[in-house]
């Protein structure tokens, strides 16, 4: 178990700078997810932590040492990369055992931890089969077996999921959560799927442009957004966003929070408009919605008797409602500045 | 109806009748033709003379021992292209595919030999090679070696034109390895790394193996290929000095006028060898061979 902390950290590529002074702070046996949309810089940080591509200048810190001369292989981590990065050339058990062969582990210690491991993997049956005999899901187990008979004290994963297909995903996602509860080690886990981040994590860190826009739990993320990046990226549909005025201030609503009528009701916010876009989801209905004044608002309800091209009214409670400041930053209900917002939203409401 | 059932059944056969004509005429036949010359006593002057002898020409050439020579000068020569070109190429092109600033250049560079006429190189290097006024014995003297007789000493003669082939097919190689060495993923390079593996057994471990398809196709062309080395001995040497230097094909041009069936039956026992090495290796090699 460790620990992990970024110092002043930059990295370039080619004179093109990713990450430029960044400090984060990974807690010890949580499990946090970077995430954030391609290019953020995620991978580069949990490549950082790996050792394959060390940083243009700071320092990286494991347990509280500054790891930055010590080799990838020494560094007590183990990794499971997007593409597997399986050994083709060897059996299941070869590419399970390398690691412990290249740490000099004796060979009837080996077995055993291969034996363990290829039961909690479940691929004791597959041990002598080359890789590419396996499925895709299977590969995949290769792949977390071989991190964890090394017993690291950080996990490291690299978009692991992303090339299954979307069954075997959610039924990983669950057992990545419980492996997490069995080993309770630090698991760092890179994604751009925010439903990946929102269903797995301890801490989200939420990045953008090599800027970290928020560090906080899932639950945090989703209620109280930072700012308008943070707000726009958790959630399927996105918030809804719509300017205030005239100062790039911004006021925003979940789509899960509209309350959708064919006739108006008392809202702080309320809108009326007409149904462009239905998708019948099951449990749940998705509706793009035009109002009269030209915006266009997602509005997620259990409820799927509204059709396309019929006039509706939208309403949001006042505790729902969220206010982003010209900076792009959130304004807090002790704010000052959030009574005056609630205000001028008002005035604007329609009717 | 019964016409398109015809049809059916024969239209494999005319779709692939224009290859297999081409096949049978220049492949089949010349061999055949081989075979069959081999058999025969053959008289150039008048084809009514030739006299068929049955396996005489086998009998003569197992018993004779320039053939024994020739072989085993075949063989050396070889073990000495085949091993040093593999070396060399695997050596020169895990040193390219690091991505340096030159290394276009020197890939590029490494490759114009193949280009030129191997005649051409070795007249070159005959020339380099010369004792007196050769460049590389030039070489030798000024950094205070001994100098070489090269082409002109049956105890250096083999090696020489070993040396020249190796020069010559080196970049070819080089270029097939380095592709080989490209299409492995570098995700599987850092997984190494993290499994903590040294440099020595990334390379036999990882890189060799996932290598492997491209190596054993090198060794079994260059083996077929050098069994045959025929342009670079009739250029340099001609076979000697004093048969240091004939190969069998080479043996087998020597015939080409006064036994014409000799030549033919030398020729099939080339053709012999070469199959049962390339049976060898596959039997011995293929399963240590990964294939995607």
């Amino acid at each position: 178990m460790a620990s992990i902390e970024f110092v002043k950290v930059s990295k370039s590529f080619d004179r093109q700078t990713v990450i430029e002074d960044l400090d984060l702070t990974i807690e010890d046996g949580k499990f946090t997810v970077l995430v954030g949309p391609s290019g953020c810089g995620k991978t580069t940080l949990l490549r950082m932590i790996a050792g394959i591509d060390p940083q243009t200048s700071g320092s990286v810190l494991i347990d509280g040492k500054d790891v930055t001369r010590i080799a990838p292989g020494k560094r007590g981590v183990a990794m499971v990369f997007q593409n597997y990065a399986i050994y083709p050339t060897m059996s299941v058990r070869e590419n399970i055992e390398f690691g412990l062969v290249n740490n000099k582990v004796p060979k009837a210690e080996r077995k055993r931890l291969v034996e363990t491991i290829g039961a909690t993997v479940g691929l004791n049956d597959y041990l002598d089969r080359k890789p590419s005999t396996l499925s895709g899901g299977q590969r995949q187990r290769v792949a977390l077996a071989r991190a964890m008979v090394k017993d690291p004290s950080v996990f490291l994963m690299d978009e692991p999921l992303s090339n299954l297909d979307a069954k075997l995903r959610v039924q990983m996602r669950i057992e990545l959560i419980e492996l997490h509860k069995k080993l309770g080690t630090t698991f760092v886990y890179v994604t751009h799927d925010q439903i990946e981040a929102m269903s797995m994590a301890d801490t989200i860190v939420l990045m953008n442009k090599g800027v970290i826009q928020q560090e906080a739990p899932p639950e945090v993320v989703y209620r109280k957004p930072s700012n308008l990046f943070a707000a726009q990226f958790i959630g399927v549909p996105p918030m809804n966003i719509a300017p205030l005025g005239d100062d790039r201030a911004t006021f925003g609503f979940r789509p899960e929070s509209v309350v959708i009528g064919t006739e108006p009701e008392s809202f702080h916010y309320t809108a009326k408009g007409e149904v462009i876009t239905r998708e019948m989801l099951g449990s749940e209905t998705i509706y793009q919605v035009k109002t009269t004044d030209g915006h266009a608002f997602m509005v997620k309800c259990p409820d799927d008797r509204y059709h396309v091209d019929q006039q509706v009214c939208l309403g949001v409670p006042a505790d729902q409602l969220f206010f982003f400041g010209p900076d792009e930053n959130r304004v807090d209900e002790k704010d000052n500045r959030h009574r005056e917002f609630m205000e001028r939203l008002r005035g604007l409401a329609y009717g | 109806m019964d016409k398109r059932r015809i049809w059916e059944g024969i239209r494999p056969y005319v779709l692939i009748a224009p290859a297999m004509a081409g096949i049978l005429l220049f492949v089949m036949y010349p061999v055949g033709y081989l075979i069959y010359l081999s058999l025969f006593k053959y008289n150039l002057m008048n084809k009514d003379k030739s006299k068929f002898v049955g396996l005489d020409n086998f009998t003569q050439i197992l018993g004779r021992g320039d053939f024994y020579k020739a072989l085993w000068n075949t063989s050396v020569y070889t073990a000495g292209v085949v091993i040093l070109t593999m070396l060399l190429s695997l050596l020169i092109a895990v040193w390219l595919n690091k991505k340096g600033r030159f290394n276009s250049v020197v890939q590029a560079g490494i490759f114009t030999p193949h280009v030129v006429s191997i005649v051409s190189i070795s007249l070159v290097w005959l020339w380099l090679m010369e004792p007196n006024q050769g460049l590389l014995n030039y070489l030798l003297k000024l950094v205070g070696l001994p100098p070489s007789a090269w082409l002109q000493s049956s105890k250096t003669a083999l090696i020489s034109v070993i040396i020249v082939s190796v020069w010559q097919a080196i970049g070819y190689y080089t270029l097939i390895i380095v592709a080989a060495l490209q299409s492995i993923s570098p995700s599987i390079y850092e997984a190494a790394a993290l499994d903590n593996a040294s440099k020595f057994k990334v390379f036999y471990k990882i890189t060799l193996p996932m290598i492997s398809p491209q190596l054993f196709f090198i060794l079994i062309i260059m083996t077929i290929g050098s069994f045959k080395v025929f342009d670079t001995v009739q250029v340099m040497t001609g076979g000697g000095p004093n048969n240091a230097t004939t190969t069998l094909v080479y043996y087998i041009y020597g015939f080409r006028t006064t036994n014409i069936g000799y030549s033919a039956a030398t020729g099939v026992v080339l053709m012999a060898i070469i199959g049962l090495l390339t049976f060898i290796y596959f039997r011995l090699l293929s399963k240590k061979v990964h294939y995607q």
